[in-house]
């Protein structure tokens, strides 16, 4: 049926007048403001200004970290798409590649926990399988003010909650992750989220590509007013006055439907197996106008979008309104001329909106027509290659103040009262109360569920290969010594990787720093960035998708520099994997690596003496790779029974682990000097193992001159020191596990 | 012996249960898209977990509603054997194949943990390998998992040996901490009156292969494939 006289008639807009206090307060400066004029060449409509607004954001447009990403070490000869795309993309063998990422939605998710950490996780998922990967794993890293201030229980809650009904609701499993607690995080919690996807090498999808005259297709859900602003949000240091406005004004948190999430899963990949689409691009932050504009120039081309065929979920809506909106579950992309109603039947049959708004065209403009008229009209490349590029001034980042390890010394002279303490500390306690709120099975994939091994293990369908996940992030290294915590970030994901028996492939990075305006701040990012080139050149593990989170403070509180690290590895018979539980008793249990000694910035000192001081341990690169092969090798050669990196809390906190894991005792039978260092100092690039020949394990050691040495046996119901004192298993495990529940329920 | 397995949209376990049934078997399951209206003459009807429409107005109400349950009670009504899980076992119920009713989580959370099951009966297809009092230690993945009946229908079920499983501890002592979802009388799994309908919460496909934390889900499998073979 057609019905010409049904032309839609344009509403009254009241768009206010462009001015230099209107761009500011779309997070546009002087100088920018500036440069848009110019780019325009006279004044820029309201729908313009919203678009440079939304591109130049830092969210977008990554204009203060730009400069310094480029010095992290981005290639491999596994390395299929480096950062630039949807999601990375790694070659896992067989014609199969890995693509995943993590990114942050830490903003939305302090104002509205449930909303915000859904769609964070939708978002993230879309990513992935806009690239033609089907997500095959969850993880999230997620960090929280101190448990004493009122409101960290209540985002844990809406968090979770959120964070499971929307992978719960996709059928992905949500495997690994990890959540700390610090009072940096007070009004501002991150919620960083990854996704783990597997495709066909031959059939990946990516956002470049899209040629002149294709038609530009939407799908998904319909646009709505929701997350207008959601960028620019995403953009600003937070105040309890923006809290409020944004509590009581338009929401600029979106709501997320992983139903429909679902249904666009399964239709996008549908649709994949047929020679159709060009290029595709996720509507993720500033939705239709960064999906539309990406394309544009990754293409080289311009788009020319007519809005009145948006779908649309409420009458009226503005052009600004339509190109800001931050409605989920929708995606841009562009076809093969002619394939458009192959493609309108799959997206039908998953009752999912399809419209083609608009084509490509020659002319590298970004063109929107709506109500009979154009509303925007300027060049593509500005708003991304030349957009706004910040050199920002750094200041001299204050070294850490030597310890005096003396300071320190264990409480009532016993290990285990301090281990007491640590096992059942907010950082280390158990996380069990979280991941059963996720479904961490379905798929049926799954080797390695939360808590059993040093990385979560995914196995590939019809195939005895494995993924290894791991997030890793110690902020209060980062805090302490920028560069050698940017280090021991990734030399942390390395080595949770290798204790599994997998091969350390590539990481995601998600760079959560406070405000780059203030010199200190920039001085933690850059630090942080070197270091971690540092470590990924050396250990070949390269960065292939990122996320940085700007403009982490609230009220001038800045928190901890977290730059968050999601790491993938490949084991190639999951039957090899290593687990971090004791087996069996009479095993003997070794350290390998030099015994500890450093106590600055450790949770010992963190928790038991109430100091978080000291220097960030430092990380020897080349004996961090030694020790990793030399595990990998043991574990291949099928000659240990389990294998727990040592990070937070040390090697006792290690041998607990291991204990809990697999509720089976040991004997110690070390008598340390420096007891508190040897037991909870965070010396790096260290593991535990347990074997049943450790003579074999002592030779390969001695060839690869990496320090072995004896630390007991497995045994019994207790950890027994060598003195005699003991705690039984079931003790340890009633800290460990009561913590959260208890703390839940409002009783701690 | 065939299998058919309905997908709906927002169902996530189908493959979970094609995998499952596909080593019990040596078959692989048909999967059928819930617009398709012939579902052929299957011997085995599966309904497997997820989110079916969502889980929107009611986990599994919208399901039961869609055309193609139409075909599936009509199979019922013949006698086809039909095995609901999570969302299926919801489904069963809101199209009245199954009685009770499926609440919230008593924990108002979703939870996803092994959970040990004792079969309290040998006497149906489903179960026949099982054998009663043998515990089974599965996982469950739900949010309203919580079975509920009157006494009427609980009489019912307990005069006539309907209760598939329950909820107990490793020893198979059906205690209060082992009912997480605080179903009554500890039920996780329930037969029709001709015992050719089986609903359960848990999901035995996940305990069935290799790399998975155990295998105890697999006798299920192999006790409906030997008796519709």
């Amino acid at each position: 049926m057609t019905n010409t006289a049904a032309k839609i008639t344009e509403p009254v807009f009241n768009e206010p007048e462009i001015t230099p206090a209107l761009a500011a307060e779309h997070g546009i400066n002087t100088e920018e403001y500036q440069l848009m004029l110019d780019i325009c060449g006279r004044m820029p409509s309201f729908t313009e200004l919203g678009i440079f607004s939304v591109m130049w954001s830092e969210h977008c447009s990554y204009k203060s970290s730009r400069l310094h990403l480029k010095k992290l070490p981005t290639d491999a000869p596994w390395v299929i798409q480096g950062p630039g795309e949807n999601a990375g993309v790694i070659d896992i063998g067989d014609g199969q590649a890995a693509v995943f990422k993590m990114e942050s939605h830490n903003h939305p998710s302090f104002i509205e926990p449930y909303q915000g950490a859904a769609t964070g996780v939708g978002g993230i998922m879309r990513d992935v399988f806009t690239m033609g990967a089907r997500p095959i794993a969850n993880l999230n890293a997620l960090r929280f003010g101190d448990p004493s201030h009122p409101k960290t229980r209540h985002l844990i809650s809406g968090v979770v909650a959120g964070i499971g009904g929307y992978g719960n609701c996709m059928g992905v499993p949500t495997v690994g992750g990890e959540v700390n607690f610090h009072e940096s995080y007070n009004g501002n919690i991150l919620v960083n989220a990854m996704t783990v996807g597997i495709a066909q090498q031959d059939s990946i999808y990516y956002a470049r590509g899209a040629g002149v005259d294709q038609p530009v297709v939407y799908v998904g859900s319909k646009t709505g007013r929701d997350g207008i602003h959601g960028a620019t949000m995403a953009s600003a240091v937070f105040d309890d006055e923006a809290e409020d406005t944004i509590a009581t004004g338009r929401p600029t948190v979106q709501v997320g439907d992983p139903f429909t999430e679902k249904l666009l899963l399964e239709a996008c990949l549908e649709l994949m197996q047929e020679d159709a689409i060009i290029s595709i691009q996720d509507m993720g932050a500033a939705g239709l106008t960064s999906s539309s504009v990406e394309i544009a120039d990754k293409g080289g081309i311009g788009v020319e979008l007519d809005l009145d065929k948006v779908p649309q979920r409420e009458p009226n809506m503005s052009p600004y309104e339509i190109m800001l909106s931050e409605s989920q579950e929708r995606m841009l992309m562009t076809l093969k001329p002619g394939k458009e109603q192959l493609a309108e039947a799959i997206f039908k049959k998953w009752d999912l909106d399809f419209a083609v708004i608009g084509r490509t065209t020659d002319d590298k403009r970004l063109r929107l027509n709506m109500y009979g008229k154009t509303w925007c009209d300027i060049p593509v490349p500005p708003l991304v290659d030349e957009a706004p590029v910040y050199d920002r001034p750094r200041g001299d980042y204050p070294k850490a103040a030597p310890l005096n390890d003396a300071d320190y010394p264990l409480p009532e002279s016993n290990p285990l009262t301090a281990l007491k303490t640590l096992i059942g500390c907010p950082d280390l306690a158990s996380k069990r109360w979280i991941w059963e709120q996720y479904d961490h099975l379905v798929m049926g994939e799954t080797v390695a569920a939360p808590g059993q091994a040093d990385a979560a293990l995914v196995k590939l369908p019809d195939s005895d290969k494995a993924l290894a996940m791991t997030s890793d992030c110690t902020p209060r290294y980062c805090q302490a010594n920028p560069f050698e915590g940017g280090k021991q970030v990734i030399a942390e994901s390395y080595r949770n990787i290798c204790a599994t028996g997998a091969k350390p492939l590539a990481v995601t990075d998600n760079l959560n720093f406070a405000n780059p305006e203030r010199p200190d701040i920039m001085a933690q990012f850059v630090g942080c960035i070197e270091g971690m080139a540092e470590a990924c050149n050396t250990l070949e593990y390269p960065v292939i998708s990122g996320n940085v989170s700007l403009y982490n403070e609230t009220n001038g509180q800045p928190i901890l520099p977290t730059p968050t690290i999601g790491g993938v590895g490949l084991i190639d018979d999951w039957h090899k994997a290593m687990s971090i539980g004791f087996k069996a008793e009479g095993e003997m249990i070794l350290l390998l690596g030099a015994p500890g000694a450093h106590l600055g910035q450790s949770l010992y000192l963190r928790e038991v003496h109430g100091a978080e001081t000291g220097d960030a341990p430092s990380v020897d690169l080349s004996i961090e790779g030694r020790t990793g092969v030399l595990v990998r090798t043991l574990i291949e050669h099928g000659l240990l029974t389990a294998c727990h990196d040592i990070s937070d809390g040390g090697l006792l906190c290690a041998l607990a682990d291991m204990a809990l894991a697999g509720l089976c005792g040991a004997a110690l039978e070390i008598d340390p000097e420096n007891p508190a260092g040897f037991w909870f100092g965070e010396d790096q690039a260290r593991y535990v193992l347990t074997t049943k020949d450790a003579d074999a394990v002592r030779e390969q050691a001695a060839q690869a001159n990496i320090p072995v040495s004896v630390l007991g046996q497995t045994g019994g119901t207790t950890l027994q020191l060598a003195d005699g004192q003991a705690i039984s298993i079931e003790a340890l495990r009633q800290i460990s596990e009561d913590w959260l529940p208890a703390y839940m329920e409002g009783k701690s | 012996m065939k299998t058919a397995i309905i997908v709906f949209p927002g169902t996530n376990r189908e493959k979970d249960m094609a995998m499952a049934l596909e080593k019990a078997s040596g078959s692989a399951p048909s999967l059928i898209w819930h617009k398709e209206t012939d579902i052929g003459s299957p011997d085995l009807i599966v309904l497997p977990g997820g989110f079916s429409y969502g889980d929107y107005l009611r986990c599994g109400a919208m399901a039961a509603h869609s055309p193609i349950m139409k075909e599936v009670i009509r199979h019922a009504e013949r006698g086809t054997r039909i095995l609901g899980v999570c969302n299926g076992f919801q489904m069963l119920i809101e199209t009245h194949l199954l009685p009770g009713a499926l609440l919230r989580n008593k924990t108002l959370k979703f939870i996803c943990k092994h959970m040990h099951l004792r079969t309290e009966t040998s006497d149906s297809e489903f179960t026949s390998k099982l054998g009663k009092g043998t515990v089974i230690n599965v996982p469950v993945a739900h949010g309203d998992g919580n079975y509920f009946a009157n006494d009427e229908i609980l009489k019912e079920l307990e005069a006539e040996d309907r209760v598939a499983f329950r909820y107990c501890n490793e020893n198979g002592e059906p205690t209060a901490e082992a009912n997480a979802n605080g179903s009554v009388d500890h039920i996780a799994g329930i037969l029709n009156k001709r015992r050719t309908i089986l609903g359960m919460m848990p999901h035995p496909e996940n305990a069935t292969q290799d790399w998975q934390n155990n295998k105890t889900g697999m006798p299920l499998f192999e006790s409906i494939v030997e008796a519709l073979n």
